[in-house]
């Protein structure tokens, strides 16, 4: 085996020429010629000015879209030829979504939310799936809004459920559209600091798209787009300090 | 609960108001079919019934299907003869005690003679033509349902009297005549006798009632001017609806026309049978307008729900699921519809069935008939369901083919 086999195998995405290209009377590329590696156990922040093509990068790397050309592997297997149900069983099981709006289902509870993909995957029983939701929402500090609606709570306490949600099917890897978006500075900290627990102490991986140049300073590694391409892609203590 | 029906439940609950309007839309599409199957499945039995009860289920007449050869043709094998005097055949069925045996033998019911004369019945200056028939009294309550149709006098009175005879009700009330009066039956070859009324009887059959008249079978047989005519075998069978299948083997048996009920109103059974097309085409649109309403509601919910699908789709749901929760909601919708129809229905029906009309076409009821059959109500609901899957199968496709990343760039 190559050595370049050997990376693929052992990194959990690997991004190889990728590019987007949104068809329409004028075609607009979102994102052009990615190569990309995320190995166990970062924390990556992807930064870049409005329109880079930021979250259309998370979106290739968390299948939920496909590139025009180019391929993504997940956990070292290529799935530019797998049909949509197999990338939503990746999705399901290997991958955490985190959004800047919270996403979480406005009629359903915080339990049942957080429980939701746990039920979808099918692999717990349902006592099981309540007693891992209410653990999770507990380590979140959310414990006694388990019962409320989304709309019952605040914009940090939301963005910690849908992290909860994220981390339901225990997935190896989080991948955050601007998580931190759309909360005031406290929850933001709070918010950072739960992803950053992740990394440290759960061993999980995260890739995080953000604007906040002060937390992805905070991250392991950013990697930097202009104009839908990589500008820079470096660990922090490499990178100069400027804007994102 | 499952998942998917957790989801579709909730979406359901959740639009209370139009979900109502939609349900409300099904039930009243289910509850009005089910009314009118009962109505139409109820007049149609009623209908049945009386044709059944006011004829003999098989008639054998002493005429056949074809016209049996002249002597001429038979003897010379000629195609054609011209100029001959047909050969005049005596009327009736021959050895008919014979027949009556060997039938008897085999058929499940009851077989009785009769001799049927076209007579003018004279009575106070009035002329009115009818149909006699000459009956064995002891016989003819095995066949028909004259006994019990007899609302003045019974059949035994046709033995009170010389030349006795029992008149439909409308029959004697056209004449004028009343029991206990003396009317001449005349028929176009002369025969003529004054018969003594001992009955009026009341089939609900309007033709009937206008145009029969039972004298005994020798009075008939007076009026005919043959000595031991019988021209009419009447067989009743224990089963109507075998009656056809006999007749047949009768007619094969005997060479004599044989006709059940079935042939001889071949034509009504007909127009039933348009009638049943023409229900069942009307439920079904009273039922695929009621699903417009279903489809209203769950095209509502999916444009309204893109968001909870592209986040349900981008957690890893797959497009099969996502469109069975649409399904779903489209069934959830169609059942309860099913149900509360079912209660509508049943209540439509009894409430019909207490009030009273009176119909004197062709029969005269005073409440009208009606049909409880579980059929309807499976049928309905089974259509209801149907409906309902097929109203929320485009919007379910739909929903299930929604791009996540369309939807979560648009709300980012």
């Amino acid at each position: 085996m190559s050595s370049a086999a050997d990376a693929a195998s052992s990194s959990l995405i690997v991004a190889r020429d990728a590019t987007r290209i949104l068809e329409g009377v004028v075609p607009v590329t979102l994102v052009r010629g990615i190569n990309m590696t995320v190995r166990p156990r970062e924390f990556v922040a992807i930064t870049g000015p409005s329109g880079s093509g930021k979250s259309s990068l998370l979106y290739l790397l968390g299948l939920l879209d496909l590139p025009t050309s180019g391929e993504v592997l997940i956990g070292g297997k290529a799935t530019a030829h797998m049909d949509e149900d197999e990338r939503a069983m990746i999705r399901l099981a290997t991958l955490g979504f985190v959004f800047q709006f919270h996403f979480l289902l406005p009629e359903f509870s915080i339990l049942d939310n957080v429980m939701l993909p746990m039920r979808a995957l099918g692999q717990l029983s349902l006592d099981e799936i309540r007693a891992r939701a209410h653990q999770l929402l507990d380590a979140l500090g959310l414990s006694d809004r388990a019962h409320k609606l989304p709309e019952q709570l605040s914009g940090g306490q939301r963005q910690r459920v849908a992290v909860a949600r994220a981390l339901a099917n225990d997935p190896p890897v989080i991948l955050a559209d601007e998580p931190t978006g759309s909360l005031d500075s406290k929850s933001s900290e709070q918010v950072f600091q739960i992803l950053r627990d992740l990394v440290d102490q759960r061993g999980k991986t995260v890739v995080a798209v953000t604007h906040d140049l002060g937390l992805a300073r905070r991250m392991d590694r950013r990697i930097q787009l202009v104009d839908g391409a990589i500008a820079t892609d470096a660990a922090n203590s490499h990178l100069p300090e400027r804007s994102p | 609960m499952n998942l998917v029906l957790d989801i579709a439940v909730t979406h359901v609950r959740h639009r209370a108001r139009q979900s109502l309007v939609a349900v409300a839309g099904v039930a009243i599409g289910v509850g009005f079919s089910i009314m009118m199957a009962a109505l139409m499945e109820g007049s149609q039995n009623d209908f049945m019934k009386v044709l059944i009860d006011a004829l003999p289920h098989i008639t054998v007449s002493d005429q056949r299907r074809q016209a049996p050869p002249q002597p001429a043709e038979a003897a010379f094998a000629a195609a054609e003869i011209h100029g001959l005097t047909p050969q005049v055949l005596r009327r009736g069925i021959k050895n008919p005690l014979a027949i009556m045996a060997g039938l008897e033998g085999w058929v499940p019911g009851a077989v009785a003679p009769s001799v049927k004369v076209q007579a003018l019945l004279r009575y106070a200056g009035r002329d009115i033509a009818a149909s006699i028939s000459g009956i064995d009294p002891r016989r003819e309550p095995k066949v028909s349902q004259l006994a019990t149709q007899m609302r003045q006098g019974d059949l035994k009175a046709l033995y009170t009297a010389k030349d006795a005879i029992i008149l439909g009700d409308r029959l004697a009330e056209k004449i004028g005549a009343r029991l206990g009066a003396n009317i001449t039956v005349q028929t176009t070859e002369g025969a003529r006798v004054t018969a003594h009324v001992v009955g009026l009887f009341h089939s609900g059959v309007r033709a009937a009632d206008e145009g029969n008249a039972y004298v005994l079978i020798k009075t008939a047989q007076i009026l005919a001017q043959q000595t031991g005519l019988v021209n009419e075998l009447r067989v009743r069978a224990a089963d109507p609806l075998s009656a056809r299948r006999i007749a047949d083997r009768i007619e094969s048996e005997t060479g004599y026309k044989s006709v059940s009920w079935q042939e001889a109103n071949e034509d009504l059974l007909s127009a039933l049978v348009i009638r049943n097309i023409l229900m069942y085409t009307i439920v079904g649109a009273i039922l695929l307008v009621a699903s417009f309403g279903t489809y209203n509601i769950i095209s509502t919910i999916t444009h309204e729900k893109t968001r909870d699908i592209a986040i349900l789709k981008s957690l890893g749901l797959r497009q099969a699921t996502v469109r069975r929760i649409f399904l779903l909601e489209s069934l959830i919708i169609g059942l309860l519809g099913a149900v509360i129809g079912w209660g509508i229905g049943f209540g439509l029906t009894v409430l019909l069935g207490s009030v009273e009309f009176k119909v004197s076409a062709v029969t005269e009821i005073t409440r009208l008939p009606l049909a409880y059959s579980l059929w309807h109500y499976v049928l309905a609901a089974v259509v209801a369901l149907l409906s309902s899957l097929l109203a929320g199968l485009f919007p379910a496709r739909k929903a299930a083919r929604l791009h996540p990343v369309d939807i979560i760039r648009g709300a980012t």
